[in-house]
């Protein structure tokens, strides 16, 4: 896992609850077998029209939030599908923060997964928030995950929490199957208790 | 206290490797459910790193996600779809995996697949790349869906740091009126509860009208969880969840079967069971429900009206109404009964299995799809399509002017050829009604399969309570 510990960035807003996974990356680019060319693809039925030309009315299009590297978005943010290529497609359109009230649980997971810090603040401090990089004037945000800190330039701060297991695999980079592997004999003598009249697959299934 | 533990509880302890189940656990994994879609990059993780498959004989694949839904002997149409088919099968092979591939007999979705086999059991730990997973959270056991990452993690470790996460018991009381169904209730807890309600939790259902029923109800409702946002959903084993599973094949026999039995009654939640949070849901206040919006929570009873923007609580409620009867090209108001529909889908991993079928032909017998509507039913797995063909179940839809089809997840995703075109309105048993889930630009409404039938021979929605019972007889139904 690639270490994260400070980012500083222009802010979009994405001011809407409940932004499911379909939105994120639709059904047809699940059809891929690489990690990789899904930022073009985030927010597809959002972002472009039928001709493939950008919709202006779609907030992320905005010109004042080209390059963004910070989204704050609503409540619930990821929720529905588990799929994983959202989180890539976040990512590779250029995000490295999604900031929000509230996360759905396996998008949270997949994120953290992938080094993109999911941040969540009260929702007033989330309003203030969507009320300043509303006003598409160039607002950035640091994103401390040493200091567990949101600040901006005029001073504000707000402090998030983050689970001590994640903080401490994003700020030093550790992989979380790197450290199952390395409770090899724990995993072996579990293995060993393990009741024998649980199922295996090796069936000749008819 | 024995008697206050939580069937999560027993189970997130009992699947302890190391670390603090206070705080962070590895947790083992029993079942790993495998599909096309989210495993080429786990499979590839995993040889980038020279790692293999640990417990190939704790996990089994099946291809369900964009399997057409035609004749097996037609080709899959698309090449990069192909090449995601062609993929799995190699990594099974290599890996050793027992897949269950487009033309094997037992293939279906992963979440039908897992319990007609009898895969999942109570007190197991079921996690698959699919977020309906939760479905096995019916049969008392802790199942979730994962990303792809974690994936590549249990292939290689069998297991997952996992948290510990707070309860929400969820009593459901009270007898199920005639023509509610478990989708019906399923859709209820959401609109009580809302999309977020579960969030970060476990919900366990429970109650006299949980315990009323049948596994495949259960299934229903536990499918639903994630719609809720919660991490899972479970329902304490008893002797229903013995008898679904007796004689299936991957459950011991004899002997055997009786210990193992014994076993899963012991991870039922005790009788003081503790719960950080508890909603009480009354069952004889709901009715079939129909969604009008964007997501599972926006819903109505059948008889109602499209919500006035006016009574919503929240200018974001409203907001989310405006955007979402936009996006259905729908009007604040109008009564559900008058809203036409193209397409109709029956099927899918919240409503493919064969009580859902026999609910949907009861409504079909004797009656004719509407000419305006293309209605499909697409069982859930291949077990299901014989089982449901022995009923003469097929014969009925067939004649009534349904499409009869192969299994997969078909519609409920429009992965394969199965999509609604832009505009399109579709009544679906599915699980999720987003913007362009069944196709870009589509329009889907979540009801019970008796629904989707109703809707499907009058060609708008219907109150399926108010429809003539249509004279099926035990021989038709061959029950």
């Amino acid at each position: 896992m690639e270490a994260f510990s400070e980012v500083e960035g222009l802010v979009a807003t994405l001011p809407r609850d409940d932004v499911d996974t379909d939105q994120i990356i639709p059904k047809q680019f699940l059809k891929r077998t690489g990690r990789d060319g899904y930022g073009e693809a985030c927010f597809f039925d959002w972002r472009y029209d039928a001709d493939g030309h950008e919709r202006p009315e779609f907030e992320l299009n905005h010109p004042a939030y080209r390059g963004a590297e910070i989204l704050l978005a609503g409540r619930n943010f990821g929720c529905g599908s588990s799929r994983e290529h959202a989180v890539w497609a976040l990512s590779q359109m250029g995000f490295r923060v999604v900031v929000a009230p509230t996360f759905a649980d396996i998008f949270r997971t997949n994120a953290l997964q992938n080094g993109l810090l999911p941040v969540a603040l009260d929702d007033p401090t989330c309003a203030d928030l969507q009320q300043r990089a509303g006003r598409r004037d160039g607002y950035r945000l640091t994103v401390d995950l040493r200091a567990q800190e949101v600040r901006d330039r005029e001073g504000r701060r707000a402090a998030f929490h983050l689970d001590p297991f994640w903080r401490e695999c994003l700020l030093a980079g550790l992989d979380p199957l790197g450290m199952a592997l390395r409770e090899e004999v724990a995993i072996s003598g579990f293995e060993r208790a393990r009741s024998p009249l649980l199922p295996t697959t090796r069936h000749r299934w008819e | 206290m024995e008697a206050q533990r939580t069937a999560y509880h027993k189970i997130w302890e009992a699947h302890h490797v190391a670390g603090d189940p206070r705080q962070r656990m590895l947790m083992y994994v029993d079942l790993h459910l495998v599909h096309e879609v989210t495993s080429p990059q786990a499979f590839s993780g995993l040889r980038a790193a020279g790692r293999r498959v640990r417990r190939p004989d704790l996990t089994l694949a099946v291809m369900d996600h964009l399997v057409p839904t035609w004749e097996r002997t037609r080709e899959t149409p698309d090449p990069v779809g192909r090449e995601q088919l062609r993929q799995l099968s190699e990594n099974c092979a290599a890996a050793g995996i027992p897949l269950l591939d487009l033309y094997h007999r037992r293939q279906g979705i992963v979440h039908v697949v897992g319990p007609e086999l009898g895969l999942t059991q109570p007190g197991m730990t079921v996690v698959c790349g699919d977020s309906h997973t939760s479905t096995h959270g019916a049969f008392g056991a802790l199942a979730f869906g994962i990303g792809t990452t974690e994936v590549e993690q249990v292939l290689a470790s069998q297991c997952l740091w996992q948290a510990p996460a707070p309860t929400l018991e969820v009593r459901v009381e009270g007898q199920l009126g005639q023509g509610v169904t478990a989708k019906d209730l399923a859709l209820g807890i959401i609109r009580e509860i809302g999309v977020a309600g579960g969030q970060g939790s476990i919900v366990e259902y429970s109650g006299d009208t949980v315990r009323g029923l049948s596994m495949e109800g259960r299934m229903t409702v536990c499918n639903m969880t994630i719609e809720a946002g919660a991490r899972a959903g479970l329902i304490s084993p008893d002797q229903t969840t013995v008898a679904y599973l007796e004689g299936r094949p991957a459950v011991p026999r004899g002997h055997e079967f009786a210990v193992a039995a014994e076993r899963w009654l012991s991870f039922a939640s005790g009788p003081e069971a503790v719960f950080d949070r508890r909603v009480h849901i009354d069952a004889t206040q709901l009715a079939p429900f129909v969604t009008w919006g964007t997501n599972p929570s926006m819903s109505v009873p059948v008889g109602a009206r499209i919500p006035e923007l006016a009574e919503l609580p929240s200018e974001s409620a409203r907001e989310a109404a405006r955007r979402a009867l936009d996006y259905m090209g729908l009007e604040e108001g109008t009564a559900i009964e008058d809203i036409p529909l193209d397409r109709v889908f029956i099927g899918s991993c919240t409503n493919g299995r064969l009580e859902d079928l026999r609910a949907a032909a009861a409504v079909a017998a004797g009656r004719r799809v509407s000419p305006r509507v293309r209605a499909m039913v697409v069982p859930g797995s291949g077990a299901v399509k014989r089982a449901a063909e022995e009923e003469g179940l097929d014969r009925i839809f067939r004649e009534a002017g349904f499409e009869w089809l192969e299994a997969g997840c078909s519609m409920c995703l429009g992965m394969n050829p199965d999509i609604l075109s832009p505009g399109e309105r579709c009544a679906s048993t599915s699980n999720r009604n987003f913007e362009g889930r069944q196709g870009a630009g589509g329009r889907t409404h979540l009801v019970s399969p008796a629904m989707a039938a109703a809707a499907a021979v009058l060609g708008h929605f219907a109150d399926v309570r108010q429809l003539e019972p249509a004279d099926l007889g035990s021989a038709a139904l061959g029950r």
